[in-house]
Formats: structure tokens, C-alpha cells, sequence
């Protein structure tokens, strides 16, 4: 039984491994990171793609395990973000004490919009999430009291965290940092999922009124989802902060959870590796498309088709598409079913 | 006195906006069960159809004349587009309401970037007819004048649909369809066929919505449509999803509350009282939810 376990967990290991000794690799990868892997701007292009691929993690717990459609997510992730830069700058609180301060604020949020939120069902309890989402986002975005900064996002106050994580030599801190937060984020989900919680959730994400039926309390099931959620969500925000140096109101939009719930679906809905891949591979497209459209073989293309192909959003968008028509369980279901046909024949 | 009348004015016309937003997604929702996120690319559509329309007709004709010619392409455009995203991207998916919602995100998605692909992401100032730049005096305060058309227009399509609703049978099916939508289709009756129609009509309800909206904002842009819609899924929300009248109350209350919020409390507390208006609404009648009577 032990053995069988360790064995599962071996391609996790063997995966974390090989992320947790990229910033001692120097070799360029041409065309895929800028520069060396182990220089500034590769690391922190990665650390950034796993900050962003542990957030759709945790959305993952609110949609694919529990099968709610939440357009609210990026609340949580953005309260945990702003709360810390915001603890740390006018509040001049420590660090340990403003990432405890962000994550409780972030559980109590968490505990009224999802209470509300959850008084409704389906398409209704989308769009009150939305609202509640789009109404951080105005408070943001208008610089409420002087503390968010508006639409220039919050710099992080830089003397009030650890050195190890400031300036551009110590990139890899943070990509271990961001590394460091994926995996609590994997753990939780895990033992979430293999839990008795865990198999509510699934339960009431496969026929709700059946689970209500077998005795299941299926308010406080979808209330525990979207708790868990957010605060992993706002782990994330905290990390995000703490790697990008800063508060971007970019993660309160709609768009942003709109993004969120793409990664999810591209990946696989409803597994672990899936939204883990998802997030990973939608931030790096999103960063990194515009620089290979640029590499010189769409210059055949009229100029009109070069703009509107340099947009990465339209390449995700159409692949998102085609994803949910073709590939319903997402990348890792059609891996997955690549490799069992493969086995067959 | 003066400042009180502005903002009714102000809010009324910016009520018939949200309305003509909402009231293709409302019947669409209804009917279909359909949530469209792309209904913000139908609006883009629109407004971006009117500003080409208008820069490409001959310069000699004047400003009203060529937003007339707009409007009517706009119109076309949008129901064009509803038509083809329904047959081709959501009769596909019918009954799978959730992949519905993901396929209209990502289409918005991709269509945003591409319009920002082609024109840029920049406003554009769109031309005004000097009659709707200019304003009129109301008792004792100076009203511009394009708030009055958007309220007419909004009129004219309310009334216009609600005809449609009572007095044909296309309008009885869509009725019936609301209502019931299993039974509709046991009687017989092609509904997937009405589900198109819908949709290309929804679709020019949207893009006339997104033209004049680029004439309240004065500029056309590819994230206009977007944030439009926002408030267009709040005022379908808290109207009722699927009740036309009860779209046309919302929009109008959504609409006021905004106005007077952002002038007499202050900038930005607006659009929070909306969303607070729909968290209220919700709390004391969860019910209004699940859809009423088209």
C-alpha cells in the first residue's frame, strides 16, 4: 500500500524536482524564454507562470470539484494581494502579521459573498458573483481613501519584506517562492480531494439534489469550496504580490477571472494537473506570443492579419474554442486519452 | 432644482441604454437558457460597424444622414452575427448550458482582441449630428439633446418587441418557450428555428445599443461593449431573467440610482449602489431569479 502510494507521487516529485533546479541551469533556450533559463527575466517569467497556474488551482476547487461557476474569484485573489501591500505600506504592519491579516480579511469576505452568493444557483449565482467582484474592482480601480493607488496598482513596500525576495539578482527566491506556493497549494487540494469534504463536493458537483437527498448539508459543502478556494486564491494574491513587487488591478477585473476559468477549462476541469498546466501554459502564451509573432514567419501575411494574430488573447480565445468543442476534459483529458488509446493497440 | 432634472434626464437616457443592452440577452436568457458573454462583441460589432459606416459614406451628406445609414448597417451587422454565432458556435452545444457561457467568453474574448487587432485599441471620436451635441432648455436646465433620442429609441424597441411578444405567433412561441420550453417542442413546434431568430434579434438589439452608446461616450473603443455589459447582466439579473417589462424596470432604476448616486454622494459611489441594488434584490426576492413571464 505505502509503496503504491510513493509511486503516484513519484511524477509530482520527479516534476517538482526538475522546477526546483531550473535556476541553477544556464543554457538559452532559444525562442522560448528570454535569455538564459536561469537568468532574471526567464525566472521570473516562470515564477510568474506558477504564481498564475496555483491560482487556477484554487479556482479549480470552486469549478471543477465542486461545480460551481463562479465569476467572482479574482475578489479573493485580489483582496489578498492588496491587503498585504497595503498592511505592509500604510498600516506599516510586519510581514508574518499583514499575510495572517490578508488571509483571515480574505476567509471573512469569502464566508459573506459566498454566503449570499450561494442563496441563489446556476447561471444566478455567476452573475451575483460577478457583481460582487466587478464592485472590489470599481473600489480598486477609484483609489478608494488614497490606498490602492487606482489604476497604478500598489508598489510593494520593499524595506518592509525580506531582502532575499528584493531586486533583480534575487530572482530565484522568488521563483522558489512561487514554487514554494504551488506545491501548498497542490498538498491542500489533495488532501481536500481525498477527503470526506472532497467527496461531497464531488458529489453535489455530479447531481446536487441527489447528495441533498443522501444527507448531505450541500449549503455548507459549496460554502467550504469556495472558502478553501479563496483562501489558497489569496495565498495566491499574496505571492503574486510578493513576486511582481506589487499590486496590479489587473488581477480584480472580470477579465482576469474570465482568464482564470479559460485556464481551467484548457487544462482539464476537475484535475489536479490539469489546472496546474492550464494556468501555466495561458500565462506563458499570454506573455510570450506577442514576442514569436513578432519572429519574422508571419511577414508573408497582409499587415492587417500580422495585427490581429500578434494579439495573444485572440489565439487563446480561438483555441479555447476549439478545446471546448473537441476536447471537453481539456489537455490533460486528451494526453490522457491519447496514452490509454496507445496502450489498446 | 436644475441640477435634479439633469441627472433624471441623464439617468433616463442612460436607463434606455442599459435596456437596449439587456433586452436581447434577457430574451435569449430566457428562452434559451443561454448566458451571452459574447453579447458585448455584439455591441463592438455595432458601434464599430456605425464608425466605419459613417467615415466610408461621402462627406458631403450630412452627420444625421450617415448615423441613419449607420444605424441601419449597424442593425444588419448585429443581426448577421447573432445569426451566425447561433447556428454555427451554440447549436452545437445545445443543453450544455455551461460550455454555452465558455464558448461565448472565449468568442468575446477573441473578438476584443481582434477589433484591438485591426483599429488599435485607442478611442476613436466618432462624428455627433450637431442637433444631439447641442442642448435644450427644460425647465430652467440645459438637457443635451441625445438623451432624449436614446430614450425614444429605447421606447420604440420596447414597444416594438412587446408587440412582437403579444401579437404574433413568432412572439407566442418565444412566450411559450419562456414558459416552458419541453413543452413547446412536444407540441411540435420547430423551436431551434426561433432560436436563431432570437438570437439575430437580440444581436441587433446589441449592436444599436453599442452605436449610440459610442455617441454617448463620444468615442468608439474595442472594451466599450464589455463594460457595458456588465451592467447589462446586472439590470437582466435584478429585472427578472427572461420578463422583458421587468428588464425595462430594472434598466430604468439601475440607470437613476447610478446617476443620482455619482452626483449627490459621490463619484464612483454609483456603480457601487447598483451592485448593492442587485445584492439587496436578491437577498429579499431570490425568487426573481429562476424567470418570469416574457
Amino acid at each position: 500500500m505505502r509503496t503504491a502510494v510513493s509511486l503516484k507521487a513519484l511524477p509530482a516529485i520527479i516534476v517538482l524536482a526538475v522546477l526546483a533546479y531550473l535556476p541553477y541551469v544556464p543554457i538559452e533556450v532559444p525562442g522560448l524564454l528570454p535569455g538564459r533559463v536561469n537568468g532574471p527575466g526567464s525566472l521570473q517569467l516562470l515564477a510568474t507562470c506558477l504564481v498564475i497556474a496555483g491560482i487556477a488551482l484554487s479556482y479549480d476547487v470552486i469549478f471543477g470539484r465542486t461545480g460551481l461557476l463562479s465569476f467572482g474569484h479574482a475578489l479573493f485573489v485580489a483582496a489578498g494581494s492588496y491587503l498585504l501591500t497595503i498592511s505592509l505600506s500604510n498600516w506599516a504592519l510586519p510581514l508574518p502579521v499583514a499575510i495572517l491579516v490578508s488571509l483571515g480579511v480574505t476567509t471573512l469576505l469569502a464566508l459573506v459573498v459566498g454566503g449570499i452568493a450561494l442563496r441563489v444557483g446556476g447561471i444566478a449565482f455567476a452573475m451575483v458573483t460577478l457583481a460582487f467582484a466587478q464592485a472590489a474592482s470599481i473600489i480598486v480601480m477609484r483609489n478608494a481613501g488614497g490606498l490602492t493607488g487606482g489604476e497604478e496598482g500598489k508598489s510593494l513596500n520593499r524595506d518592509a519584506v525580506p531582502q532575499l525576495l528584493v531586486g533583480v539578482a534575487n530572482a530565484p527566491y522568488r521563483y522558489w517562492l512561487a514554487l514554494g506556493f504551488v506545491v501548498v497549494a497542490f498538498v491542500v487540494v489533495t488532501l481536500l480531494v481525498r477527503s470526506r469534504a472532497g467527496h461531497a463536493m464531488a458529489a453535489v458537483r455530479e447531481n446536487e439534489a441527489r447528495a441533498a437527498v443522501l444527507g448531505f448539508d450541500t449549503y455548507r459543502v459549496k460554502l467550504l469550496a469556495i472558502i478553501v478556494g479563496a483562501v489558497l486564491g489569496g495565498l495566491g494574491g499574496i505571492v503574486h504580490a510578493l513576486v511582481l513587487g506589487g499590486s496590479n488591478p489587473h488581477v480584480t477585473t472580470t477579465e482576469f477571472t474570465l482568464a482564470l476559468l479559460i485556464m481551467v477549462v484548457l487544462g482539464g476541469a476537475g484535475s489536479m494537473w490539469g489546472a496546474l498546466l492550464g494556468g501555466f501554459l495561458y500565462h506563458y502564451a499570454d506573455a510570450r506570443l506577442v514576442e514569436l509573432s513578432g519572429a519574422g514567419f508571419l511577414d508573408a501575411l497582409p499587415d492587417v492579419v500580422q495585427q490581429v494574430l500578434s494579439e495573444p488573447l485572440f489565439i487563446l480565445g480561438l483555441f479555447f474554442i476549439i478545446i471546448v468543442y473537441f476536447a471537453p476534459a481539456g489537455l490533460t483529458g486528451l494526453g490522457g486519452r491519447l496514452i490509454r488509446r496507445g496502450r489498446a493497440t | 432644482m436644475t441640477d435634479f432634472v439633469l441627472i433624471l434626464v441623464t439617468g433616463l437616457g442612460l436607463g434606455a441604454l442599459y435596456f437596449l443592452a439587456a433586452s436581447g440577452l434577457s430574451i435569449i436568457y430566457g428562452l434559451m437558457g443561454v448566458l451571452n458573454f459574447a453579447h458585448g462583441a455584439f455591441m463592438m460589432a455595432g458601434s464599430y460597424a456605425g464608425f466605419l459606416t459613417m467615415g466610408a459614406l461621402p462627406a458631403s451628406l450630412s452627420v444625421a444622414a450617415r448615423l441613419a445609414m449607420a444605424v441601419l448597417v449597424a442593425l444588419v451587422v448585429g443581426a448577421v452575427i447573432g445569426f451566425v454565432v447561433e447556428v454555427v458556435l451554440i447549436r452545437p452545444l445545445y443543453r450544455h448550458h455551461i460550455q454555452q457561457v465558455l464558448v461565448t467568453v472565449g468568442l468575446s474574448l477573441a473578438s476584443v482582441a481582434a477589433a484591438q487587432g485591426i483599429w488599435g485599441a485607442d478611442p476613436r471620436t466618432v462624428e455627433k449630428p450637431e442637433w444631439m451635441a447641442s442642448t435644450t432648455m427644460l425647465l430652467g436646465a440645459r438637457l443635451p439633446n441625445d438623451r432624449f433620442l436614446f430614450i425614444v429609441v429605447a421606447l420604440a424597441v420596447f414597444l416594438g418587441l412587446q408587440a412582437l411578444l403579444h401579437y404574433t405567433r413568432l412572439g407566442l412561441i418565444i412566450r411559450a418557450g419562456v414558459e416552458n420550453r419541453t413543452m413547446v417542442e412536444a407540441l411540435g413546434i420547430n423551436v431551434h428555428r426561433t432560436f436563431t431568430i432570437v438570437f439575430a434579434l437580440g444581436g441587433s438589439a446589441a449592436a444599436l445599443a453599442g452605436l449610440l452608446y459610442s455617441q454617448y461616450a463620444g468615442t468608439v473603443s474595442p472594451a466599450q461593449g464589455g463594460s457595458l455589459l456588465i451592467y447589462a447582466f446586472i439590470v437582466v439579473v435584478i429585472g427578472g431573467m427572461g420578463s422583458l417589462v421587468g428588464t425595462a424596470v430594472a434598466a430604468v432604476a439601475v440607470g437613476l440610482v447610478q446617476q443620482l448616486a455619482n452626483f449627490y454622494a459621490a463619484s464612483g459611489v454609483g456603480d457601487l449602489s447598483v451592485v448593492l441594488l442587485l445584492a439587496l434584490v436578491l437577498l429579499l426576492r431570490p425568487t426573481s431569479m429562476k424567470g418570469a413571464h416574457a
